[in-house]
């Protein structure tokens, strides 16, 4: 007689081979499943799936589009990957970004009508400040009061959406914008060059792919790289080492706000050029899917933001010519998850069906 | 009369990447104490949990009493006759001994009954409990007669005792193996798992010596000596160690005074007026059972815990009393704490990665921040080469190591700085003997090079073989310290057991 219910046995020796195919199965596997979903709907499969995954990306101006989305969230999820790989869970990045956004943004309207090269580098770094600052507050409180950075960081991204709010429709509005809870344009200097004539894609992704190759180096090649997975596996080791791992739980939240208030600034400096209410369709939050996908690896971190951005374009394409809600974008990218933890897992361990004696 | 209560026959149990035990045979007499000998990694382990239901075997059965055992689970085991006291104790620590007793019956019973049956048993084995104390207060040697009484309240015919004396006193073993014979006498059996020899030859009737997972002999120890069993055991002679006093120096390489540290916590121990020194060249043993302040010393000495009532540490006339533990081994100190997994290693890490771990004024792990991968690799090599790890490579993870090997790493990462003072716990804690052996003897290579070693140890024989002057830590008091070769066993076995007069 067999058993019902396998046992979990660990692997001897996980596949090489297959841990890099996981991402790739896992898409496949999405790709089932959501062509079983769109028939079950009474849609094409091949059709709905040709809409959602490849007329996105059929076009040089999708494509820019694409990369105008995994930007901001490849930058947002290597920033976390500094705090996940030292097992802090700094879930604000999406305050953190708006922080960036009105710093940055800030200097941009104070400078509304200066046209200087000056200007852009200024407001980069005003964005960098501003989320490094927003970060040290869960940072702060966790190492004087151990209060839990988890709650501390969420409940902080209300805070700022609340101050950006009081700002556009308060001190910051726009005085010949007709009322509308928008601020002044940043002057031409102070948006972000477009790579492409007539795309939107803009120097933002160069300032990206720096900085992420700036985190990989710094992960594999520093001492502090070490230090952040030292305490992240094990904070008694990183004492016994000698680790200071109050400053690098500083330093780990300053790196993630400065990424993430980057992205915001970026965000603002390049397609919107002004500062109002919903800068962000909650980048710092799906950046944290990103990260996990990518599995805190910088590398595996921009497919995965490429992946988690075409979920985006998919979504509003599908709204558009099949009339169903942009929502089938979150189930995706639910879908994408489930499938990846679940090869994942299925690579370190076995299922058996022992025979009962 | 010789009837057999288990008969193991050709047990076969793989984990990935070991045979834990291969085709394993052999016969338990009734009213026997049979000893399981073997090193670390020989398999014991892994048989005894198979026989008390916690894994299943691959392969072979077990028969008990003439009828295959068929149990899947612990409380099956209980339920046959078969009881086990764990090395570690599997008792809750801010529960009383009542509590405890309760909770590890399988049947509801009431307090009235438990007492009169406690009583019986306490009176009959002299194993006297005070019910109302909670575990927290008692010594080790209580704890273990809790676990003792705790098996004997379901009258079992076997019971298996795991290391059992590795964390009593002298005078605890003596009144443990009184408790066993008299067990024995009325008909019940023990399996015996050790690794300390004397203990087979004075307290065993029968022995079963295991390496790598195959039983290698089962006899009698009647014509065995502490040396044949030594020889089936390791599969080879080992020479005795030598300590040698001649090399030490008069210098004071490290002073103590007077170091006092209260905690607020109740599961620690405070400190009380802690003063000792080394010299250069010399080895210094802290004896004391577990839990009587080494590790808050230990955490002191490290640095760990930097925040010491009052007293000073001096090393070579600095007061490294606020140093962290990256100061201490900027002046070339170096520390093995208790704790492989986690706290000297971390385990998700590889063996180079591990190196880094504790980096050394010599050692050019990394330039200005960024790693020097190669030496860091060069290094892993040379300690996994000189020390002996056995390894697939110095990629391979910490945690794929056995227990011993991985110390044997993490000792050689600390040796092979060449420290001036090292500062060790525990060394050859669950350890196998082929590598205690060379753990032991790199230790007393060190020493002959000027190096001094602290040395805080339970196992009262390894600190004998190794020290040169030792002392003896008992709540959080440390005593006078004595020359080891001149040492009386019997007074040290009184200062363990907090008996100074």
């Amino acid at each position: 007689m067999t058993n019902l219910f396998p046992s979990i046995v660990s692997r001897p020796q996980s596949s090489n081979i297959m841990n890099i195919l996981v991402p790739i199965i896992a898409i496949i596997l999405t790709l089932i499943t959501g062509a079983i979903i769109f028939s079950l709907m009474g849609f094409n499969a091949f059709f709905a799936l040709h809409i959602f995954f490849i007329s996105p990306i059929s076009s040089a101006y999708g494509i820019s589009e694409l990369l105008v989305k995994a930007t901001p969230l490849a930058l947002i999820a290597v920033g976390l990957a500094f705090c996940f790989k030292n097992n802090i869970y700094n879930i604000g990045a999406e305050g953190q970004l708006t922080m960036g956004a009105i710093f940055g943004g800030g200097i941009g309207i104070y400078f509304h009508d200066t046209n200087s090269f000056w200007l852009l580098p200024l407001m980069i770094i005003g964005g960098a400040i501003g989320g490094a600052v927003w970060a040290m507050i869960p940072a702060l409180l966790k190492n004087k009061f151990n209060t839990n950075e988890i709650l501390t960081s969420l409940m902080l991204v209300y805070v700022a959406l609340l101050i950006l709010d009081y700002l556009v429709v308060g001190p910051w509005r726009d005085p010949e914008g007709y009322s509308f809870p928008k601020t002044r344009p940043f002057s031409d200097s102070g948006r972000m060059p477009l790579l492409f004539e007539g795309l939107r894609i803009h120097i933002g992704l160069i300032i990206t792919l720096i900085l992420v190759f700036i985190s990989w180096f710094v992960f594999a090649k520093t001492i502090f790289g070490f230090q952040l997975k030292v305490s992240g596996f094990s904070p008694i080791a990183a004492r016994y080492a000698g680790f200071n791992q109050k400053i690098l739980i500083y330093i780990a939240f300053g790196i993630c706000g400065a990424f993430a208030g980057i992205a915001g600034l970026a965000e603002v400096s390049g397609p919107i050029g002004l500062l109002y209410r919903d800068i962000s369709p909650n980048y710092g939050f799906t950046a944290i899917i990103v990260a996990f996908l990518g599995r805190l690896h910088p590398l595996g971190i921009i497919f995965a933001s490429l992946i988690i951005a075409l979920t985006y374009l998919g979504a509003e394409d599908a709204q558009l010519f099949m009339q169903i809600p942009a929502a089938v974008g979150f189930l995706f990218q639910g879908l994408v998850l489930f499938y990846l933890l679940g090869a994942d897992f299925l690579v370190k361990y076995k299922l058996e069906f022992k025979k009962s004696k | 009369m010789n009837e057999s209560l288990i008969e193991f026959n050709n047990i076969t149990k793989k984990f990935p990447r070991v045979i834990a035990n291969n085709k394993v045979s052999f016969n338990i007499n009734k009213s026997s104490v049979h000893a399981l000998l073997g090193e670390n990694g020989a398999g014991k382990s892994t048989l005894v949990k198979v026989l008390y239901g916690l894994l299943d075997s691959d392969e072979g059965h077990i028969n008990f009493n003439n009828e295959i055992l068929n149990i899947t689970s612990p409380s099956d085991a209980r339920k046959k006759g078969i009881g086990m006291v764990f090395q570690h104790f599997s008792l809750f620590e801010s529960l009383t001994v009542r509590d405890n007793l309760i909770l590890g019956i399988d049947e509801n019973i009431s307090y009235s009954e438990l007492r009169q049956q406690l009583e019986d048993i306490s009176s009959k084995y002299n194993l006297p409990l005070d019910l109302e104390a909670p575990i927290t207060s008692l010594s080790a040697g209580e704890k273990q007669r809790v676990e003792i009484v705790r098996i004997l309240l379901q009258d079992p015919q076997l019971l298996i005792m795991d290391e059992p004396t590795s964390v009593l006193t002298p005078q605890e073993v003596q009144t443990l193996f009184k408790t066993l014979n008299a067990l024995v006498k009325e008909g019940r059996t023990i399996l015996y798992i050790t690794h300390k020899l004397e203990e087979v030859i004075t307290l065993c009737n029968e022995v079963t010596i295991m390496r790598n997972g195959e039983v290698i002999d089962s006899c009698s120890t009647e014509n065995q000596t502490a040396k044949s069993l030594a020889t089936k055991m390791l599969g080879e002679r080992l020479d005795e160690l030598q300590t040698d006093y001649t090399h030490i120096n008069d210098f004071i390489n490290f002073k103590a005074s007077k170091i006092s540290c209260s905690f607020a916590d109740p599961f620690f121990t405070d400190l009380k007026n802690i003063s000792f020194e080394v010299k250069e060249g010399e080895i210094f043993g802290i004896a004391g059972v577990a839990g009587n302040g080494q590790s808050e010393l230990m955490d002191i000495l490290i640095g760990e815990n930097c925040t010491i009532d009052s007293g000073e540490i001096i090393f070579k006339k600095t007061n490294i009393e606020s140093f962290n533990p990256q100061k201490r081994r900027d002046l070339s100190i170096a520390f093995v704490p208790e704790n492989r997994l986690g706290h000297s290693a971390v385990p998700e890490l590889t063996l180079s990665e591990n190196i880094l771990l504790s980096q050394f004024p010599n050692n050019n792990f990394s330039n200005h921040g960024i790693l020097n991968n190669n030496f860091i690799e060069d290094y892993a090599k040379e300690v996994i080469n000189n020390f002996n790890v056995v390894t697939p490579g110095s990629d391979a993870k910490a945690s794929s190591l056995s227990g011993g090997n991985l110390q044997k790493f993490v000792i050689g990462r600390e040796i092979s700085s060449n420290p001036k003072l090292l500062i060790i716990s525990h060394p050859t804690w669950g350890i196998d003997a082929g590598a205690e052996y060379s753990i032991r003897q790199s230790l007393i290579n060190l020493a002959k090079n000027g190096t001094s070693i602290i040395v805080l140890s339970q196992d009262v024989d390894e600190l004998i073989e190794i020290t040169h002057r030792m002392a003896v830590i008992y709540d959080g008091s440390l005593s006078e310290s004595f020359i080891t070769k001149e040492i009386d066993i019997t007074k040290l076995g009184l200062l363990m057991g907090g008996k100074n007069d």
